[in-house]
């Protein structure tokens, strides 16, 4: 009957902050054969911490404590999510609302977040050429993920190079195997761990 | 004073002990009562005396009964019933009446006496058929509507036949009396029969005319006064007041009750009225099977127990036959008509009035009517027995034939990804939301009212007990992904869940709790996911209520999900001490602390201006605000 036992796994002893929390929002993830295959990818490394907003907050009623618990236990943020209307699924803008707030993550007080990372992964569906100043988009990705990088900088986090797959629903499934298999090793080398530190991005 | 405490003493301590034990035993209550009655008649511990005068007041119940049954009958509703009333119901009387008289000629009587007989006995029990139907769920719906208009025209057949059966007399005794019990009443019964004619349909133009124009002022004015009991008197004296115009002229109380509860439908004090009269009419008819159960000649089965059996037997099975027929005649489906029949097979409480009317009259022998008096309170106590027998008969025709309505779709069409067990008011909802997001279910229920009304609809619904392994099986639970129990009973879940859980364990259950405990239970015997079924309307009524109280919609949604989420978090916590009782009460004492410490921290955690929550900028706005005067002062 728990909401949050369906969408999220949890490591098993908290502790002190360690570790990638993989943040994802879909509102329909069954449609997005992308981001099922990048997710998929990625929580299945050990030291990640996997959240489904989607599937723990159906309703939008986000548990501000357990989130904010969330972010303490864990080094790295990562937000993995489609790019809707040049920002964030509805969900995850509900959740940095909700969790990240003044005298938590930011302000004189919050200082919760100083020193993390913030980690963007973010599919698109036009390709990379649309993302360019003379591109029907006509602005660059970088540009179009500003709101978030000021947000971590107001928070003192570590801004991390955005991790994004263009025009994700044309690719064919070997593609998709590939992104995957590169967005794999670039959360696995934001984990702090010996065994992935010697491995450099393909 | 002091006989009359004993008595009630004696009655109302058969009542409390017998009928919570018939219940249990799955009985039904009319059968509880009878029991009851024969225990302390004067043929058994004959703890009360004679019967006759409290029969006479517990036949009042039967007039409140009517009353009852004529409030919740409009007008228009009548008029619609009048193919059941007039054809089902007149077929009924004649068609039944010829047919015992028949197996009474045959038997040797003389013809009159034998027409008599069949007559006295078409008569049903208005009190234990619509009790009973109550029971099984039946009386709304095409079998209560066709039992009630047989019984309807059963009580309007009485007048006639008051008239009629002095005509029959063979002579012997003459016309000695006028009859002791029910014409005795009727003060215009010297008049010329025009004159009681005209009687007649003044009392009833009288009852129209008062419960339009009079009633409704007088209950104004009482209203007014706002004193509960004498508005409970008022209500009693209508139906007082109609049953003995209604003696007065001849006519049956009952039905003048019925015609007046009919007027009254429409009026604004329906409901009061209901309630207010409602547990008169419980006791008083307990009371009255209670009666019945006593006059019920313990001697006399002793003497001819044979005959009385061949008598009640033959009684109940030429009415089953006879109006089955009828029934199909008149378009039933099979399984109605049995129920019908089956509901109406009994003699009625008329015929202990009209059985003591014709030995007045001289149309039946003394001996004989003894007989059939008792063999009158058999047959009506022998009701529940004949219901619980026709369920076992209508259950077995499923077992034999799994898909009863094939026309209708049935377990073949493609096999289902959900088992319902339960389609009613919680299994609907439920089963509609699957069905509209494309599942294909089948639905199992056990009330065939809810049935054919579904199919109807063209549902995929099927009769049954889904507690009963066979048939969940045949409804296809080996392939099924799903069961999901949405029963009204909240031991059948729990049985359903356990059967379901050992037969088929790869089978998701889903079941509806009745409230946290029962839904411990469940998910202990097997249930993957339980849903209080109060619960979530209960939140949503709140998150109403705020609204109306005056918060932002979204700020109410916000906090009713709050709850939600508290109210699970404890549900799970509390799940493991679920059995040790100590543990649990002292916990959930706890989880009441819990709560009220909760919903403190929420009520000012969302109020505007105080420190921290959601969209709460206090904080920000003062920090701001001093940035603000640190740079003017630059």
């Amino acid at each position: 009957m728990t909401d949050a036992s369906t969408g999220s796994v949890t490591p098993a002893t908290p502790r002190a902050a360690s570790g990638v929390l993989l943040v994802l929002a879909h509102p329909a993830l069954e449609r997005s054969r992308a981001n099922r295959a990048l997710a998929k990818a990625a929580k299945a490394l050990s030291g990640v911490t996997f959240k489904d907003l989607y599937e723990i907050y159906p309703d939008f009623a986000v548990d501000i404590e357990a989130e904010q618990a969330a972010l303490l236990a864990h080094d790295v943020i990562a937000l993995q999510f489609p790019l809707y209307w040049y920002s964030t699924p509805a969900l995850m803008k509900e959740w940095l609302d909700l969790v990240w707030l003044h005298g938590f993550a930011y302000g004189e007080d919050g200082v919760a977040l100083k020193g993390k990372k913030l980690f963007v992964a973010c599919s698109t569906g036009a390709s990379a050429k649309a993302y360019h100043m003379h591109g029907y988009n006509r602005f660059s990705m970088d540009e179009f993920l500003r709101p978030l990088e000021q947000t971590a900088h107001l928070c003192g986090m570590e801004w991390e190079t955005p991790f994004v797959v263009h025009g994700a629903s044309v690719k064919d499934d070997a593609a998709l195997k590939a992104e995957a298999e590169r967005y794999k090793a670039r959360v696995a080398s934001l984990l702090p761990a010996p065994r992935v530190s010697g491995k450099a991005e393909a | 004073m002091e006989n009359f405490l004993t008595q009630t003493l004696v009655y109302l301590g058969a009542a409390v002990v017998s009928v919570p034990i018939a219940k249990r035993l799955g009985l039904g209550s009319v059968l509880g009562y009878l029991i009851a009655g024969v225990v302390i008649g004067p043929f058994a511990l004959s703890l009360v005396g004679d019967q006759a005068d409290v029969m006479k007041f517990a036949e009042f119940g039967v007039v409140i009964l009517l009353f009852l049954i004529g409030l919740e009958v409009q007008p228009s509703m009548l008029w619609d019933m009048r193919k059941a009333i007039f054809g089902l119901g007149g077929a009924q009387v004649l068609g039944t009446a010829l047919a015992i008289a028949a197996a009474a000629l045959a038997l040797g009587l003389p013809w009159q006496t034998a027409l008599a007989v069949g007559l006295v006995l078409a008569m049903s029990s208005t009190a234990i058929v619509l009790q009973t139907l109550d029971e099984k769920g039946l009386r709304q719906g095409p079998v209560g509507r066709a039992a009630f208009g047989v019984l309807l025209l059963q009580d309007l057949a009485v007048i006639p036949m008051f008239a009629l059966l002095p005509l029959l007399a063979t002579g012997a005794a003459g016309h000695a009396a006028d009859g002791g019990g029910h014409g005795g009443g009727s003060l215009v019964a010297h008049l010329p029969i025009w004159a009681q004619t005209l009687s007649v349909f003044a009392a009833v133009a009288g009852v129209i005319g008062g419960g339009r124009y009079l009633v409704q002022p007088l209950f104004r004015f009482i209203a007014k006064a706002r004193l509960r009991e004498i508005f409970v008197a008022a209500a009693l004296l209508i139906v007082v007041a109609v049953a003995s115009l209604m003696q007065i002229v001849g006519l049956s109380p009952a039905l003048g009750a019925f015609l007046a509860g009919v007027v009254l439908a429409e009026s604004e004090f329906r409901r009061e009225l209901e309630s207010d009269i409602e547990p008169f009419r419980g006791l008083l008819l307990g009371l009255f099977f209670i009666t019945v159960g006593a006059g019920v000649d313990l001697p006399l089965v002793a003497r001819q127990p044979l005959q009385l059996l061949g008598v009640v037997i033959g009684l109940m099975v030429l009415k089953f036959i006879v109006m089955y027929g009828i029934a199909r005649l008149f378009g039933a489906p099979r399984r109605g008509a049995m129920a019908v029949a089956t509901a109406l097979a009994q003699g009625g409480e008329f015929a202990f009035v009209l059985l003591s009317f014709t030995v007045g009259a001289g149309v039946i022998g003394a001996q004989l009517a003894a007989l059939l008096t008792a063999a009158v309170a058999v047959s009506m106590a022998l009701t529940p027995v004949a219901m619980i027998l026709y369920e076992r008969v209508a259950a077995l025709m499923d077992a034999a034939i799994p898909d009863v309505v094939p026309d209708t779709g049935d377990f073949d069409e493609g096999e289902p990804d959900i088992i319902i067990a339960g389609f009613g008011r919680f299994g609907q909802i439920t089963g509609r939301l699957l069905q509209a997001s494309g599942f294909k279910s089948t639905v199992l229920d056990s009330d065939i009212e809810q049935i054919e009304l579904l199919q109807r609809f063209g549902r995929r619904v099927h009769y049954g007990d889904a507690t009963r392994l066979d048939l969940l099986r045949a409804a296809g639970a080996e392939r099924a992904r799903m069961l999901i129990v949405a029963l009204d009973d909240r031991e059948k879940t729990v049985e359903l869940v356990e059967t379901a859980r050992k037969a088929f364990p790869d089978l998701v259950i889903l079941a509806r709790a009745w409230d946290r405990r029962h839904a411990y239970d469940l998910l202990a015997n097997g249930a993957d996911a339980v849903e209080r079924e109060t619960f979530e309307s209960a939140l949503a009524l709140g998150t109403t209520a705020l609204q109306k109280l005056g918060y932002r919609a979204h700020r109410a949604h916000r906090a009713a999900a709050f709850f939600r989420r508290h109210d699970r978090r404890v549900f799970e916590e509390l799940r493991p001490m679920w059995g040790q009782e100590e543990a649990y009460i002292l916990a959930s004492r706890d989880a009441a602390k819990t709560m009220d410490r909760l919903l403190d921290a929420d009520l000012h955690r969302m109020r505007p201006g105080d420190a921290g929550g959601a969209w709460d900028t206090a904080s920000l706005d003062e920090e701001l605000r001093e940035r603000a005067e640190r740079e003017g002062a630059e």
